[in-house]
């Protein structure tokens, strides 16, 4: 159904909240948008709780953007940042239980196909470095072993920003934070490490500086998770509470760390790759012939 | 795999014909599964759960089934019943002590999620020092969790119940998880004799869009399922929320007691209702406490029993009631802290008439003579009257 469980019944449309309308009608669904054009459409989210100056907050916007399907896309998060944002979103949202995540992901992709084999339902996991790398770690890892059809984000601002700023394993080794009040004894867990010998089908590590590739990336990898396998986008989105960055520097900060050990890596397995590439070259084509 | 037909739920469940098997607990369980057009089933392994799953998987590979597969641990297997419920498909899993417990977090939050989905619980120890042995303290952990829970006292009871849990969770004014539980090996391991309905007639599909909150499958309106979520608001709506959602939470639970009556036969079983002395039992305790009726009415003492089977909703009235004339209530149970026993004395008035055990735990079977000889302190018999057991 997709598009058209969006679409009220006939009649109807005059006594829905203007915000709905409006999403009907200036949204994204059912279009091709440019990411760039953000702003001069109504998109998935705009009202959040978030911190002013959060890169997070700018990240997941991006990421409703970015989305191929979005009339046919769950998201999934857990205890977080992100789900402030993620939870007032036009997309359904499932908020399970700490660390949850790429479980009742597993359970609803599976769920999803035997309902819908010839569909494309996209699952989509954006949930934070504690969830997916501490809490949720065997719940995550093990969805990629059983190699789960769905895409996992994890939006790492390098803190358990949600409860008032504590270690968490994604956080750098030596810095001083709630619950590590001596410096962190140990180095950032190598999330993309894991998730390629794991068996995600396409990994990328990436700080948002640069919105066209962020975009691109999450329109892979949930294509990607569509047909292969599981995906996974590790992504740099700094908290400027915790790490006391001044709200005007937040980009400068993730250009920095960008350049130190945020650099961008994109993994894909090569029956990934020939995908892209052949329905890159089609995309390219239909825009040569407009 | 034979063929297998849809058939109405009443009638499979009330009318079908039935034909009796000489098979063990975990059998029953599955048996039940068999029928009733499960579309998913998720295992972990764990003592003695791990038997039911086994036999689960086995009709995933007979076509039985469209989806299995073995989870990372419990609370991974109790979030992807979750994630494949909301996805609008019939979903099954089973555990036992330790694993109930460490599935407890996601299972606690089923109610509130509206997950109509079933768990077996197939009790063991839970608590240092570790046993693989049957004892039933798991289930006061989920008490309070908003879940139906149903008590098996055999195989018989294994099936009925496991059966009609589907029935009765996916029903539109119920729409929370059913546990069907029973004590591991007492039940799960030994044969009984069970009627079942035949083999080629199942439950009709689960309806999703027959439910009282949308499954999330983006064919449902609106499309902006969580936009005002209650926790990002001042916490005055939070409580608000929380709180008439759990209201409902609760409600729903005590309305799925029509269809306990429907399709079960009540709440509750009385043997000899005139008795002056109960014993108020449920699951295996309740055979025992069958047995002890039978030896009392040998020795001409005036015994009942009430057998519980649902212990979420508890039929409290329906206790009261039973147990108006009593002068001696005698509450026999698998666990050390005895928790049928407080929910008892919370219905009646006059709880003083209740007598605490006796409680075997551990995994210890539950002699019937331990019953025998309240009995016989209740009634004042002494010495002689005893008939050898």
């Amino acid at each position: 159904m997709g598009l058209k469980y969006i679409q009220p019944a006939p009649g109807f449309k005059e006594y829905l909240p203007k915000d709905y309308v409006d999403l009907i009608d200036f949204g994204p669904f059912g279009k091709e948008v440019d990411v760039q054009y953000m702003g001069q459409y109504k998109e998935i989210l705009e009202e959040h709780p978030m911190c002013a100056g959060c890169w997070m907050a700018y990240f997941v916007r991006v990421f409703y953007a970015s989305l191929p399907n979005p009339e046919d896309t769950i998201v999934i998060g857990t205890a977080g940042c992100a789900r402030l944002a993620l939870s007032q979103a036009a997309v359904p949202f499932i908020y399970g239980n700490y660390g949850d995540t790429n479980a009742v992901a597993s359970g609803l992709t599976r769920a999803l196909n035997i309902r819908f084999p010839d569909k494309n339902k996209d699952v989509v996991v954006v949930a934070g470095d504690g969830g997916l790398m501490d809490i949720g770690f065997s719940m995550t890892l093990h969805s990629w072993f059983r190699k789960e059809k769905f895409t996992t984000i994890m939006v790492d601002n390098e803190v358990y920003g949600n409860t008032g700023g504590q270690e968490s394993g994604m956080s750098p080794k030596g810095v001083q934070l709630k619950m590590a009040p001596k410096g962190k004894k140990f180095e950032k867990i190598p999330a993309t490490e894991l998730a390629k010998l794991a068996g995600c089908v396409y990994v990328v590590k990436i700080a948002p500086t640069n919105i066209k590739r962020v975009a691109k990336v999450i329109k892979r990898a949930v294509l990607a998770a569509r047909h292969f396998g599981p995906t996974f986008i590790h992504a740099y989105t700094s908290c400027n509470i915790e790490y006391s960055i001044p709200t005007e520097e937040v980009l400068k900060d993730a250009r920095e760390r960008e350049k130190k050990d945020f650099g961008f890596e994109e993994y894909m397995t090569d029956e990934v790759r020939e995908y892209f590439e052949e329905i890159e070259k089609k995309e390219k084509e239909a825009k040569a012939k407009k | 795999m034979p063929e297998q037909k849809v058939v109405d739920t009443d009638y499979l469940l009330l009318e079908a014909p039935r034909e009796k098997k000489f098979i063990t607990g975990a059998q029953a369980m599955a048996e039940a599964v068999k029928r009733a057009n499960v579309d998913m089933a998720i295992a972990y392994p764990i003592t003695p759960q791990s038997e039911v799953m086994h036999l689960v998987g086995d009709l995933y590979a007979q076509g039985y089934l469209k989806d299995y597969y073995r989870a990372e641990e419990e609370y991974g297997t109790m979030s992807a019943i979750a994630g494949a419920s909301r996805g609008g498909v019939r979903v099954f899993t089973a555990t036992s002590g330790p694993g109930l417990l460490r599935g407890i977090e996601a299972i606690a939050s089923w109610p509130g999620h509206r997950i109509p989905a079933v768990l077996g619980v197939l009790t063991r120890v839970v608590n240092a020092p570790l046993s693989i042995q049957p004892d039933n303290i798991e289930l006061a952990y989920l008490l309070h969790s908003g879940i139906i829970l149903l008590h098996a006292e055999n195989q018989q009871d294994v099936f009925d119940m496991t059966l009609a849990a589907f029935a009765i969770s996916e029903m539109v004014d119920v729409y929370i998880p059913v546990a069907v539980a029973t004590e591991g090996f007492f039940v799960t391991h030994a044969k009984g004799y069970v009627n079942m309905t035949p083999e080629d007639m199942k439950l009709p599909p689960r309806d999703p869009y027959k439910a009282p909150v949308p499954v999330t499958d983006c064919e449902v309106p609106p499309a902006r399922i969580q936009r005002d979520a209650p926790v990002q608001k001042s916490n005055f709506m939070s409580y608000l929320i929380h709180a008439v959602w759990q209201q409902e939470v609760w409600a729903s639970n005590m309305r799925a007691m029509k269809y306990i009556y429907k399709y079960l036969g009540g709440p509750i079983e009385v043997v000899n209702p005139e008795a002056e002395v109960f014993v108020v039992a449920s699951g295996c305790a309740a055979a025992q406490g069958r047995e002890a009726v039978r030896y009392a009415q040998q020795e001409g003492l005036n015994v009942g029993l009430v057998k519980i089977k649902s212990i979420r909703p508890f039929p409290a009235k329906e206790v009261r009631e039973a147990l108006k004339n009593a002068k001696a209530v005698i509450i026999p149970e698998h666990n050390i802290e005895g928790w049928l026993s407080k929910e008892v004395k919370a219905a009646i008035p006059n709880s003083g008439i209740v007598t605490d055990g006796p409680r075997v735990y551990g995994g210890m079977t539950l002699p019937v003579e331990l019953i025998m000889e309240e009995i016989y302190k209740s009634l004042g018999v002494k010495g002689k009257q005893r008939v050898v057991i």
